[in-house]
């Protein structure tokens, strides 16, 4: 299985090592850098790299690099899921998952490492098991480390490794008993140039936030289960019960994690709550081009359209930009030719509009193609696919007998 | 100097070096200095979860190698952390004491193995199941050992071990599968709430089995697909017949019934595709594309399109797999061509991925939008990936007819593009089509031809003298032109360009000797002085194949016919063809080349072997109500009209229901028929059935006070029912061996022939005297013989095979202690001077309450005798009961003395020199005292 880990930040550095059999010489992660240079760019590299006698499986998350080294045959999408399940620990416990933080906290990224593979199969990769065995880094203990000399592995016995509910610790209280479930859905659509959809597709997470005492078993029903399309569960939920019922069943696990994520098929036309109208052109003489681009509101249902950005990646041509906008800022990156108009609200009165002149890099040609535009955007408060979210009721089977009497499950849809 | 500094320290301020100490561990010298205070720290460390200790471990652990004699202070330490009440400790220390790779300990990690992998906690167990392939790696000699352990722990019924006991087997020993019968069942209802690594392996490892163990499901459809290809193609009566030849072998064939345990394995690993974890869902999708049939092959589209929107890594993983699945099974993803639509923000890796697989989807009624998609590719920033998309439309164009001209046509328009780049790459393409029908299109190779001043690519090149070569017939007037220039470019075109125009002249020569002879002889002697030795030669062959002289060879006849052979069209044909020999979503798979430690996967059997291997014997007696009343229909059914292999199909089935029981049968309706013929026999059985019960329960209990023991269950053994009791009379041939007494009953209607003992696999010491073979039983009747064991004095099992004329059943004989030993006759003072000889050590004594029914003497000695084969010792109080007897094999002493007291009390004193036998006879009779 996973013989040894090594991260590599953006810059070719090797900040941090870990082996799990016998040592492993870091001359081996020569292949990577080669591959990585072939690569160019790092979302290029080639995931899977053979080497003579090891392979290297490698993700790419938050600029770091998180090389491991295989001797024998496992499935990658094995390595790879575990890889990004040590990235997502990082961000749980650090915050964030970066070069600097994995410095700062080596000791415990260390802790972390060792408990989580033995002999590279993963042996406790649960947050909430983790936790007890070594407790995540807060500012005031990291003093109190500091001045007495402690540190931050977990004085008690990690008995959440012998339940066969791993996820969930014994013995939670809370003095208020709450449960919070966040619906978050994205929509995923390809326009082509007249702005028809190619492609759109909706795609939803709730994410959950349980403090709720003791073992409680809650369930979770939908009014209309048949709009979901495929769906993923964490492993709490129960598959017979979601097979048989179509509810969702499960003992959470304390504090955030995401419940389910599912997909609603494409049949129904899904709509776009914003048009672009955009004209870039470029001229056969005097290498410079013209911009202009429109955003306006289509179909918001009465709600404001936020977090509004628009990316150009320009042709290669184009050396510098000079626009204006009504609103937001811009601003072009001449290396990496990303041009970024941050929009912020959309103001459906005064449609923001972004105008200005390119200028080309002399004597080139002038590019054939015009550049594909990306759009983000959010809106609150409101589900694309419509029906789903209204329709969702929480029940709980059992509820502990907390020191409130009266369990109070506070339901916030987005 | 750190180190020093660190090590004094280190016992007064432990904790405020933690940081100091891993970044030693961070950097790679080995720091001996600091190793040895801190083995001393291990030691001394009394609290084995205390703070230090975890990164002691870590620094104890990665140095242990390069500092042995070090590192094996600490080997005590764990030892005790071994003999722990708290399973978390005990766990913990079995976790670092395994990980110590150093040699010399290798006894001491197996035994301790071997003791936790029988620990009562299960944590402990999965500790044990983890250390198996550390101590596998340390000392692949132990191997036989582990798999004992690991024989054992696949028996464990909890979740938190399967998962790591499957991992170790797929390290250790993967063809074992015969390891694997007796859990399968087992490990298929477990699954889905083993966690989710374990899932992954558990899952991998049964796609394995499965392949071994049942048919194939599309056996009947591939021989169909087989003769509707065989008609498609066929013209002639000949074939005709051979058609109606096969039909009617496919009617004959009987009809596909799928094994219950592989349906058991489909439906338990259906509702993990759901899972959050990538490569779990993975692993179900390729257990269905290897196992299922193809009409349910379809679901795990949905779960793998799902993963299209996880990690870029992941990404590139499931479009690798689904690239190769969607060459098998193209109808499976059809419906969701649209999610492989390329985004512009993909890596480019992930783009060609893509590309393929939508080129593999293509067919006749989509192949419109797909290449109005691809058009829009083409006009990407992106070169790479317009350079695949050309390829894609070339590939399209050969794969569907219908579009070869309109793709043609788009990829002439290409040419005119003024990215160098992509006209390189459509002329490359439109070169491999244009090889498809060279007659129609001479008006695109004399396009080309002109294109020749404009592209630089020199693949593009070569591919466009390669094709005014091959085809100068159709460009007659512009072929010499073209060499014309050449010839003056000759010296400075790269090496492949160069090839094409020599061959390009010497095309010419050969058709059009008159206007290019001259050209020619200059283009070879340019090129006989190249810098380049191929160049060089290819010209001096060719010249001498091509320009006749006086000593020109045989060859030069035949050179028009060596150069202007008609080319077959070149196939374009995926990567990803024929990369399913391998295991899906497995590494091997991914680099389409062996990875070190892959399993093949096995090719599915001809027929299936016995599905009776995964019987599991049933202990309870609600089961075993059931068997009797499917037992005599299992006869009779064979008695039928019914070949023998209906008999065995039915068998398998009605075993089925048992392990289905748990499960909803789905496969109802069919068997619906099965039953009512069942109903029937059963009706006609019923007046036979009362007498035949009789019979048996008299053969079950010869006599009141032996108790039978099972050996091979009537299902497991197919009708032959075998038990066997302790007769505890002397064995005549050998005094050391306790003799067993075997009651074979053939329940079948057949006669069985030739019932004997093969392949003994005994522990060191234990000899077995075989029963003479049974020549032949006929159906309904039982056999009696004796046979011999010593057991050493031990309570192991002997393990044997039992064979019969067509199958060998593995069965065993587990002596209850009682039974490994012969009475002695002792007279009162003989007993008082052997029990003064064996006092001490050799006396074991408990105090008991005797149980209700225990009112007298009487009793005790009943209940003692039954317990343990020894005889009564006269004595003169009524208070104490004494028995004597020794042990069959060795002979020792075993004096047991039962005092009772007022009110139920009693005590129990045994002595014996074994103090195994000792032990267990005390508890043994214990319990039967107290009851």
């Amino acid at each position: 299985m996973i013989h040894s880990l090594f991260l590599i930040n953006n810059a070719g550095d090797l900040f941090l090592e870990k082996h799990w059999k016998s040592v492993i010489s870091r001359s081996v992660c020569d292949y990577f850098f080669e591959a990585r240079e072939k690569a160019v760019e790092p979302d290029n590299v080639p995931p899977v790299i053979r080497t003579p006698h090891h392979y290297l499986i490698n993700i790419y998350r938050e600029k770091i690099f998180f090389v491991s080294v295989i001797q024998t045959e496992v499935p990658p999408l094995f390595v790879i899921e575990f890889l990004h399940r040590v990235a997502e620990t990082f961000q749980d416990y650090f915050g964030e998952c970066s070069e600097s933080t994995i410095k700062d906290n080596v000791v415990i990224v260390y802790e972390l490492l060792e408990e989580m593979l033995d002999n590279g199969f993963p042996l406790a990769t649960e947050s909430n098991i983790l936790k007890e065995l070594i407790r995540p880094p807060t500012i005031l203990r990291s003093m109190v480390n500091t001045i007495t000399g402690s540190s931050n592995v977990g004085e008690t016995l990690p008995t959440g490794q012998l339940s066969t509910i791993p996820w969930r610790r014994a013995g939670v209280k809370y003095t208020n008993n709450e449960a919070y479930f966040d619906v978050v859905e994205e929509i995923d659509a390809i326009l082509d140039k007249s702005g028809t959809t190619v492609f759109a597709e909706i795609q939803g997470v709730i994410d959950a936030c349980v403090k709720l005492s003791g073992m409680p078993d809650l369930t979770l029903s939908f009014m209309n289960p048949r709009l979901l399309d495929d769906v993923s569960f964490h492993p709490c939920v129960r598959y017979k019960r979601w097979e048989s019922e179509r509810v969702i069943s499960f003992v959470p696990p304390d504090g955030n994690f995401q419940l389910m994520s599912y997909h609603i098929s494409a049949q129904n036309l899904v709509a776009i709550p914003v048009y672009v109208k955009q004209n870039i052109s470029f001229f056969e003489t005097g290498s410079s081009g013209r911009l202009d681009i429109t955003v306006g509101p289509k179909q918001t249902m009465g709600k404001t359209v936020e977090g509004l950005v628009v990316t150009v990646h320009m042709p290669k041509v184009v050396l510098s930009a000079n626009l204006n906008a009504t609103q937001g800022t811009y601003n072009y990156d001449p290396v990496t030719k990303i041009l970024v108009w941050d929009i912020g609200k959309l103001n459906p009165q005064k449609l923001p509009n972004l105008k200005g002149s390119l200028s080309l890099q002399s004597g080139a040609p002038k590019p054939e193609e015009n550049p594909s535009l990306n759009i983000d955007l959010k809106i609150q408060q409101l589900a694309i696919s419509g029906r789903l979210g209204s329709f969702i009721s929480v029940g709980c089977d059992s509820l502990p007998a907390g020191p409130c009497d009266k369990a109070l499950l506070l339901l916030t849809l987005f | 100097q750190v180190a020093p500094a660190a090590g004094t320290r280190f016992h007064q301020d432990r904790a405020k070096n933690h940081p100091i100490l891993l970044s030693h561990t961070n950097a790679l010298n080995s720091r001996s200095e600091l190793y040895s205070p801190l083995c001393e720290c291990v030691c001394s460390d009394v609290c084995f979860l205390s703070q230090v200790k975890k990164l002691v471990y870590v620094y104890l652990v990665r140095y242990a190698e390069e500092q042995q004699d070090l590192a094996l202070l600490s080997i005590s330490t764990f030892q005790r952390g071994l003999k722990d009440p708290n399973q978390l400790i005990r766990a913990s220390a079995l976790r670092v004491l395994s990980s110590i790779r150093v040699t010399i300990i290798v006894p001491i990690m197996m035994l301790a193995i071997k003791e936790a992998a029988s620990d009562m906690s299960p944590y402990v167990r999965k500790t044990a199941a983890h250390a198996i392939p550390k101590l596998h790696s340390l000392d692949p000699e132990q191997k036989d050992q582990l798999i004992e352990v690991i024989e054992k722990l696949l028996a464990d019924k909890t979740t938190l071990v399967a998962g790591s006991v499957v991992m170790a087997f797929e390290e250790v020993c993967p063809d074992r599968i015969d390891l694997i019968h007796k859990n399968y069942r087992k490990l298929c209802n477990l699954l889905i709430d083993v966690e989710e690594w374990g899932q992954v392996v558990i899952i991998n490892m049964l796609t394995r089995y499965a392949r071994t163990q049942f048919l194939n499901p599309n056996i009947n459809e591939s021989l169909l697909e087989e003769s509707s290809e065989k008609a498609f193609y066929a013209s002639d009566d000949e074939e005709d017949e051979d058609k109606k030849a096969e039909a009617a072998t496919l009617a004959k064939r009987k009809p596909y019934v799928m094994d219950p345990d592989h349906r058991l394995l489909l439906r338990n690993t259906k509702p993990l595709l759901q899972s959050r974890n990538a490569a779990v869902v993975m692993a179900v999708a390729q257990l269905y594309f290897h196992l299922a049939p193809k009409a349910e092959v379809g679901i795990i589209a949905k779960a793998l399109v799902r993963l299209m929107r996880s990690h870029s890594e992941v990404q590139y993983v499931v479009l690798q797999n689904v690239a190769t699945m969607t060459i098998k099974r193209r109808g499976m993803f059809e419906p969701y061509l649209k999610s492989f639509y390329i985004r512009s923000t993909d890596p480019t890796q992930i783009k060609i991925l893509k590309l393929e697989v939508l080129t593999n989807l293509a067919n006749e009624t989509n192949i419109s939008t797909i290449l109005r998609e691809f058009q829009t590719y083409i006009k990407s920033m992106d070169k790479d990936f317009v350079a695949a998309s050309i390829q894609a439309i070339g590939r399209c164009a050969t794969n569907i007819g219908e579009v070869r001209d309109t793709c043609l046509n788009g990829l002439v328009q290409l040419l005119s593009n003024r990215d160098e780049l992509v006209v390189a790459e459509s002329v490359v393409v439109i070169k491999k089509l244009l090889q498809m029908q060279p007659e129609q299109h001479s008006d695109i190779i004399k396009h080309m031809a002109k294109l020749i001043d404009n592209i630089q690519v020199p693949m593009a090149r070569a591919s466009i003298l390669w094709l005014i070569g091959e085809y100068c017939e159709h460009v007659p007037k512009i072929a010499p032109d073209v060499l014309r220039n050449m010839a003056k470019t000759f010296t400075n075109e790269e090496d492949i360009v160069k090839l094409q125009i020599i061959n390009l002249a010497a095309k010419l020569y050969l058709t059009n000797s008159k206007q290019t002879k001259l050209l020619t002889q200059y283009v070879l002697n340019l090129a006989k002085y190249d810098q380049n030795y191929d160049i060089r030669d290819r010209a001096r062959f060719i010249r001498q194949l091509i320009v006749p002289t006086d000593k020109s060879g045989a060859l030069s006849k035949y050179a028009k016919k060596l150069f202007l052979a008609l080319k077959p069209a070149p196939v374009l044909q995926s990567t990803f063809k024929d990369r399913d020999h391998f295991q899906l979503g497995s590494l091997s798979h991914l680099l389409n080349a062996k990875a070190a430690g892959y399993q093949e996967l096995p090719d599915w059997p001809e027929s299936a072997p016995d599905p009776s291997v995964r019987n599991v014997e049933v202990k309870d007696s609600v089961c075993a109500r059931r068997t009797v009343l499917t037992g005599p229909e299992e006869s009779d059914s064979g008695s039928g009209s019914e070949s023998a292999s209906a008999s065995d199909e039915s068998g398998s089935g009605s075993e089925s229901e048992e392990s289905r029981e748990e499960t909803e049968s789905e496969d109802e309706e069919e068997d619906e028929e099965k039953e009512k013929k069942r109903k029937k026999r059963l009706d006609k059985t019923k007046a036979k059935k009362p007498a035949e019960e009789s019979a048996e329960r008299c053969t079950i209990a010869p006599s009141g006070s032996i108790k039978m023991y099972e050996l091979l269950h009537r299902i497991t053994g197919e009708g032959l029912a075998v038990e066997y009791c302790f007769s505890r009379q002397p064995f005549s041939p050998d005094p050391n061996m306790v003799a067993v007494q075997i009651q074979f009953t053939n329940n079948t209607n057949s006669e069985t022939k030739n019932l004997h003992i093969e392949e003994p696999r005994l522990q060191s010491g234990m000899r077995i005297r075989e029963f003479t073979e049974i020549g032949l039983q006929p159906s309904g009747e039982s056999v009696t013989v004796v046979m011999g064991i010593d057991f050493c004095d031990s309570t192991q099992a002997a393990n044997f095979q039992l064979c019969t004329h067509t199958r060998k059943f593995f069965v065993s004989i587990q002596p209850p202690v009682g039974e490994l030993m012969t009475p002695v006759f002792l007279t009162e003072n003989d007993f008082k001077k052997e029990q003064g000889k064996l006092m001490g050590m050799n006396e074991i004594s408990e105090k008991l309450m005797l149980g209700e029914k225990c009112v007298n003497e009487h009793v005790i000695v009943e209940r003692v005798t039954a317990t343990a084969n020894l005889s009564r010792v006269p004595c003169g109080s009524e208070k104490e009961c004494r028995f004597a007897g020794k042990t069959v094999s060795s002979g020792c002493l075993v004096l047991v003395t039962v005092p009772t007291k007022e009110g139920g009390g009693a005590q129990l004193t045994v002595n014996c020199e074994k103090m195994l036998i000792g032990t267990l006879l005390v508890k043994d009779i214990m319990q039967a005292l107290s009851q």
